[in-house]
């Protein structure tokens, strides 16, 4: 029996979802083939339950959600919550609303994204096509720190970003976020250019054309796929990131999620709850989207996330 | 040859960002980080060294021992029961049913969402007042009780629950990667052979798929010894300081408690940790093969 099994990396995992089962035929509808379905509908109420109790909270007045039918449909339907969690919601003693923490977050991301990005592309370019001293050292080091917690290089930079002036600010949160960001894109790109023919780098040195203009010109214009899965990780990381937003980015740059726990974890006053489920779908909503929007694409990206190497 | 000198010089420059990132951001930070922990540094550094006392401290700290022992039963349920969880579903969406792709959105899509949302939502449903324990109660089973978050002894356990259900999607796809490497002839043979589908997928299956086993309980490992949003969102590490965990302990000391010698001890500690699962598995997965030389 030759039994073979490929070897992870992110192009299986990606295939994988294309590919058909290859698990045993299906049978007519045996008393396992009806278990096999209970055991996937219970897990897919388990999964989605907190989704709907979610939504169906953020509908209800908080008259209705004081009855205790948490998954009840609501009676009467309303999306003032929504309104309110999005334009008057407070921290403290500000009450405009998780707006202001979507905005920031939107001014923190796009930056962060292109940033990262570009410098993992630069790296996986550089690594992957050049002679480079100690690149492969740079490249093993980096994604060691990869997996290091954030908490270990905290504190020293804070006091780094404070020096700079940076500390508190857009640009200063942006910084870091790149600089997390790196190890896991220059990954990326590393191993998407290294499955690259190297006849493409070969024929353009050829050419004549140097360093920067083969990378603008025939290595970026070929690295669609794998910019696609870079945005996408990115985007969902940089969104969902509570640590970071809370300690760099300042009060008056706070992310969403760092607004969203002080909207509903802040002790003042009754709790609305409606508000709290409104507020927090609409944190979730940017990467959901992404998620639903992308399809496999996420897949890939978390593929690609997952198996450095 | 001139010009090709320059340009090489060029790809070198351009990874000077990159060793800067490397040397002052991660290395420089864990150095300094590291030897803050051996000073009797209070809410700024200081270059007093104290050796091992930090240390010593904190280990006769209450918050960081409970915050360990929490660590230990939050990582050991989490990846287990990620595991097994995530194992099963991919085992039953490998069996060519329905709706596969609705089901594999449905179980992922958790993990599209972040700790902080994650908490959240399961401190609503666990609430003990309004939450589900209300609602199965009030179906006529009076001594249900789903209000974890509000105990002692549950809170840990209410972590676990949250963060299997954002977490066990990402096992699952790593886990259908690995069956849908499987051969398709060994299907056929042990059919033939007449032996249980279970069977296989014990004896034959998980030993084939061990490198996915490996790398989602490294990802699941390291994503326990940082936690830190879960924590927050969910219970803020209560009640009292039943859930604390290492992660949050850090931040606390650093930022809200001035102790930051005491945290850097705590957070060296933890680097310990991760470095122990990290170096054996790194050496496995990256060094052994070796990728293109760079031309």
């Amino acid at each position: 029996m030759n039994v073979s099994v490929s070897a992870p990396n992110s192009a299986t995992i990606a295939a994988s979802a294309v590919q058909l089962a290859r698990g045993r035929k299906p049978h007519r509808l045996t008393a396992g083939r009806i278990g096999l379905y209970a055991f996937l509908i219970t897990a897919a109420i388990f999964f989605l339950l907190p989704a709907y109790v979610m939504l169906m909270t953020s509908l209800k007045p908080m008259d209705e959600i004081r009855d205790g039918a948490i998954f009840a449909f609501p009676r009467t339907l309303t999306f003032e919550a929504w309104w309110a969690a999005w334009s008057s919601a407070c921290t403290g003693l500000n009450c405009n609303g998780i707006s202001v923490g979507f905005w920031n977050s939107i001014k923190i991301l796009v930056p962060s994204v292109f940033f990262s990005i570009a410098a993992g592309a630069l790296n996986g370019y550089a690594m992957s096509f050049w002679r480079v001293k100690g690149a492969n050292l740079l490249f093993a080091a980096l994604l060691f720190g990869a997996f290091i917690p954030y908490q270990v290089f905290m504190y020293p930079l804070v006091i780094m970003s404070a020096t700079l002036g940076v500390y508190n600010s857009i640009a200063g949160i942006v910084i870091v976020h790149t600089i997390f960001g790196m190890p896991l894109m220059t990954l990326l790109f590393r191993n998407y250019y290294a499955g690259l023919p190297i006849e493409l780098f070969k024929a353009a040195r050829i050419d004549g054309a140097g360093f920067w203009r083969i990378f603008f010109w025939v290595m970026l214009p070929t690295s669609t796929p794998i910019i696609i899965v870079a945005v996408i990780l990115q985007v969902t990381g940089i969104w969902n990131d509570f640590m970071l937003g809370l300690i760099f980015a300042g009060r008056e740059n706070q992310p969403m999620t760092v607004q969203l726990n002080n909207i509903v974890n802040s002790v003042t006053g009754e709790r609305v709850y409606n508000l709290n489920m409104a507020a927090t779908i609409l944190t979730a909503a940017v990467p959901l989207l992404c998620y639903f929007l992308s399809g496999r694409w996420f897949v890939r990206g978390i593929a690609a996330g997952a198996i450095k190497g | 040859m001139k010009r090709k000198f320059w340009q090489n010089i060029m790809a070198t420059l351009s990874l000077l960002p990159a060793w800067a990132v490397l040397l002052v951001a991660y290395t420089g930070s864990m150095i300094w980080s590291i030897q803050i922990s051996f000073t009797s540094s209070r809410a700024l550094p200081s270059n007093n060294f104290v050796g091992f006392d930090q240390y010593r401290r904190l280990f006769s700290t209450s918050r960081w021992l409970v915050s360990l022992e929490n660590l230990v039963i939050f990582g050991v349920l989490f990846v287990v029961i990620c595991l097994v969880l995530g194992f099963l579903l991919a085992v039953a969406l490998d069996q060519r049913i329905r709706f596969e792709n609705g089901f594999r959105t449905i179980f992922l899509y958790p993990h599209a969402m972040s700790f902080i949302v994650t908490g959240l939502i399961w401190q609503w449903m666990m609430n003990p007042t309004l939450g589900i324990q209300k609602s199965v109660r009030d179906l006529g089973w009076e001594s249900f009780a789903f209000d974890w978050i509000g105990s002692r002894d549950l809170a840990i356990y209410a972590l676990v629950v949250a963060g299997v259900w954002q977490a066990a999607g990402l096992v699952m796809v790593l886990m259908l990667a690995g069956l849908r490497g499987v051969d398709a002839e060994l299907w056929k043979a042990t059919r033939v052979d007449g032996i249980p589908a279970w069977r296989v997928y014990i004896s034959i299956v998980l030993p084939l798929i061990k490198p996915m086993i490996v790398t989602s309980v490294v990802l699941l490992g390291i994503g326990v010894v940082k936690s830190y949003d879960l924590v927050v969102a969910l219970t803020g590490g209560g009640p009292g300081m039943a859930s604390e965990l290492p992660g949050k302990f850090v931040m606390d000391y650093l930022f809200e408690r001035q102790n930051i010698a005491l945290a850097q001890a705590a957070s060296t500690v933890m680097l310990i940790t991760v470095l122990a699962v990290l170096v054996p598995w790194l050496y496995m997965q990256y060094f052994r093969k070796s990728g293109r030389s760079p031309t």
